[in-house]
């Protein structure tokens, strides 16, 4: 199965809905959303059944045991993350700072505190002659690579037949897109005209290009800066990057998000375009075998 | 000599787990005894570093050999330091691939997989 | 006072929202915590930048004094450390700088030295006070650069606009923890109203002051426009989706100064949340 991963560094360029659009266009049978942080996949995939679900178990958070915390402030004193409350002589932990790292247990002198296992989020598996792997990381917690990385994982329950499996990606740089890069065959990069846009974009590259993944660009929403998307094209030119289409500004494209589905059963002009896109990345693709 | 192998499942006809950090078991074979082991690996649920504390669990058990699909680059390092050489599996099963290299059929891995960053 | 600005969902305009709000302030700070992709400092495009590095700490082990007891390997739970012919081995990328390592070792083996993972940079745009939080590229938690961002010193009589990252992730916590009120800019869309929805569970779960911007907001979404009357929240402003504001945008210039409408609509946005905040 050959994976390729939507991402654009900065945020709403438009990967939810590629995604969604290639999907479709793709006939996918497999398909993922790592942006576990806020997906939206879920709500244009045109899934019907209910998904199996699973808690995901984050890292490990500090409980102190009142009664036989002795009020010494040894935690509070050798926790680097902020993650010991004080009050007065009483101590507890803020689980949304405490990263685990059970400094508070080695330094407490009464073995008041205990390590405990914390549901940071939950997956979710829908198996129809689709499968879709998706997840929800609970509010507050570390933005985590581990759950991104089940997330994609799932994906290995899909049939044999499953020959492309598309996966929406999160954005930024950080821990959950590095996680998301890792194992896939291709990343396209979903950018806008905007300096914004350009920046982040080549923030997005150069990460990509850390993990030694190919990459390709297209432009969503050209028109609303036709210079800036030139600018784009000359330096994906001049990287050696393909680039791989102009996706025009539609509002048919948040008229069918609302409806619930994707932008490939809407006739338009930007429909049209991201058809384009999704022709040319199968061909880098086809190059890359 | 004692080789290890990540495994899916406890049974040498089964298959090597294509993942080294997060394979759920671990066999160690000795080729001298022929006597094979299969352990839990206490990694699969790590965190993050489950490629380190794996490799950990294989160098604690004195083996002097890893034959595996894929390792990643903290893994490796680990290998590296602690001299035990990495090959790259070619067959199926575990049975399959220690035949192979008692043969010396099996090459030494060059290419590791950049790391899913420890972090989560 | 302290502004945050925050939105679930990535693109919907929070540095939109921060950078034209600093302005309209006048006498401002703004910081961008949005560490990952800072996007505000090329709209300002700062003058006497002042660069600061972020450290944090990674453990170092002095041979000599090391007696091999793995305390500190079995210490980590990070699994940053590993035994390897009797010594320990740091991997750095996967240290969370937490200290357990020297706390437990019994020798005095371990030392920790600093090691960089972004920068904070300092400057000014006529008279706002521009602060960016800027993470290098490949490091995977943003946060210490967060909290150095916040802990700059400001004017204490400057009005302060946070602009956050996307998501409800510990970082948007983080750079919630101190402000007074938040705006939360929503797309009107079901990925904005989606996202939203957990963003507002954040700032409700804080017990921060909230008020809403509907960005786009040439059409009403429905399901949005009757959560915020059921939970009370106010809806400060509805700004619609306008080509020009869009190539204003594109060419990182800002609206409120290039585009009467877009400066009207601010300082009546300002006065809003100063009367919220007042209550």
């Amino acid at each position: 199965m050959k994976k390729l991963l939507i991402l654009s560094g900065k945020g709403g360029t438009g990967k939810t809905t590629t995604a969604a659009a290639f999907i479709d266009f793709s006939k996918a049978r497999a398909f993922a959303d790592c942006d576990v942080d806020a997906p939206n996949l879920h709500l244009v995939a045109g899934i019907e059944s209910e998904p199996r679900r699973m808690d995901y178990y984050g890292s490990e958070k500090a409980v102190i045991d009142q009664t036989k915390c002795i009020g010494c402030g040894a935690c509070y004193k050798n926790c680097r993350f902020d993650a010991i409350i004080k009050a007065g002589t009483k101590f507890s932990v803020n689980p949304y700072a405490c990263e685990g790292c059970g400094v508070c247990m080695y330094t407490c002198p009464a073995d008041a505190v205990t390590m405990e296992e914390d549901i940071a989020g939950e997956l979710m598996l829908y198996q129809e002659e689709r499968l879709f792997s998706t997840a929800k990381l609970k509010m507050g917690r570390g933005t985590s690579g581990k759950l991104v990385t089940e997330v994609k994982n799932k994906l290995e329950y899909a049939t044999a037949t499953a020959e492309l499996a598309i996966i929406d990606g999160s954005p930024g740089i950080g821990c959950p897109v590095i996680a998301s890069i890792s194992g896939v065959d291709m990343v396209l990069v979903v950018t806008e005209p905007s300096l914004s846009g350009i920046s982040d974009m080549k923030r997005i590259l150069r990460t990509a290009e850390i993990f030694q993944t190919r990459t390709a660009v297209c432009v969503n929403k050209f028109d609303t800066c036709v210079e800036n998307t030139e600018e784009i094209e000359k330096l994906c030119l001049h990287e050696g990057i393909p680039f791989v289409g102009r996706i025009p500004y539609d509002k048919k494209a948040s008229d069918a998000i609302n409806a619930g589905h994707s932008l490939a059963k809407v006739n338009c002009p930007a429909r049209d375009a991201l058809h384009q896109v999704f022709e040319n990345v199968m061909e880098v693709f086809a190059e890359s075998k | 000599m004692k080789i290890a192998i990540p495994m899916n499942e406890m049974g040498m006809d089964t298959e090597v787990c294509v993942s080294f950090g997060r394979a759920p078991y671990f066999l160690f074979y000795d080729t001298q005894s022929k006597e094979a082991v299969f352990s839990q690996n206490a990694a699969a649920a790590a965190h993050g570093g489950a490629g380190i504390k794996a490799a950990q669990a294989i160098i604690d058990q004195n083996a002097e050999a890893l034959l595996t699909v894929r390792c990643g680059e903290n893994s490796a390092e680990v290998f590296q330091a602690a001299g035990i050489k990495v090959y790259k599996t070619t067959k199926v099963t575990a049975k399959e691939n220690i035949e192979a290299f008692e043969k010396g059929e099996l090459a030494v891995m060059t290419q590791f997989h950049a790391g899913f960053h420890g972090k989560a | 006072m302290k502004i945050a600005v925050l939105s679930g969902k990535g693109g919907t305009g929070k540095t939109f929202v921060s950078v034209n709000l600093a302005v309209t302030a006048k006498k401002a700070t703004y910081i961008d915590c949005d560490v990952e992709e800072p996007n505000g400092r090329l709209f300002f495009k700062p003058q006497n930048i002042k660069t600061e590095e972020v450290d944090t700490l990674l453990p170092a082990v002095i041979a000599e004094k090391c007696i091999g007891c793995r305390k500190c390997v079995d210490a980590c739970r990070f699994n940053a450390l590993s035994f390897i012919k009797n010594k320990p081995h740091v991997f750095p990328e996967v240290c969370h700088s937490c200290g357990a390592c020297a706390l437990v070792c019994p020798s005095g083996a371990i030392v920790e030295i600093k090691r960089p993972i972004g920068v904070v940079e300092s400057g000014v745009y006529e008279q706002v006070q521009v602060i960016t939080g800027v993470l290098n590229v490949g490091e995977a938690s943003g946060v210490p650069v967060i909290r150095s961002a916040l802990e700059t010193k400001t004017d204490e009589e400057n009005i302060t606009v946070i602009d956050c990252p996307p998501g409800s992730a510990c970082t948007v916590m983080e750079s919630v923890q101190s402000a007074d009120f938040c705006i939360l800019v929503v797309e009107a869309t079901a990925f904005g109203f989606h996202n939203f929805k957990m963003v507002y569970e954040l700032v409700s779960l804080l017990e921060k002051p909230c008020g809403v911007v509907i960005n786009k907001a040439d059409q009403a979404y429905a399901k949005l426009e009757s959560f915020c009357q059921e939970k009370n929240i106010s809806v400060l402003c509805r700004i619609p989706y306008r080509e020009k504001l869009a190539q204003i945008g594109a060419k990182a210039g800002i609206a409120c100064q290039e585009d009467e409408e877009t400066k009207e609509q601010f300082s009546l946005l300002l006065k809003t949340i100063k009367q919220e905040v007042g209550k």
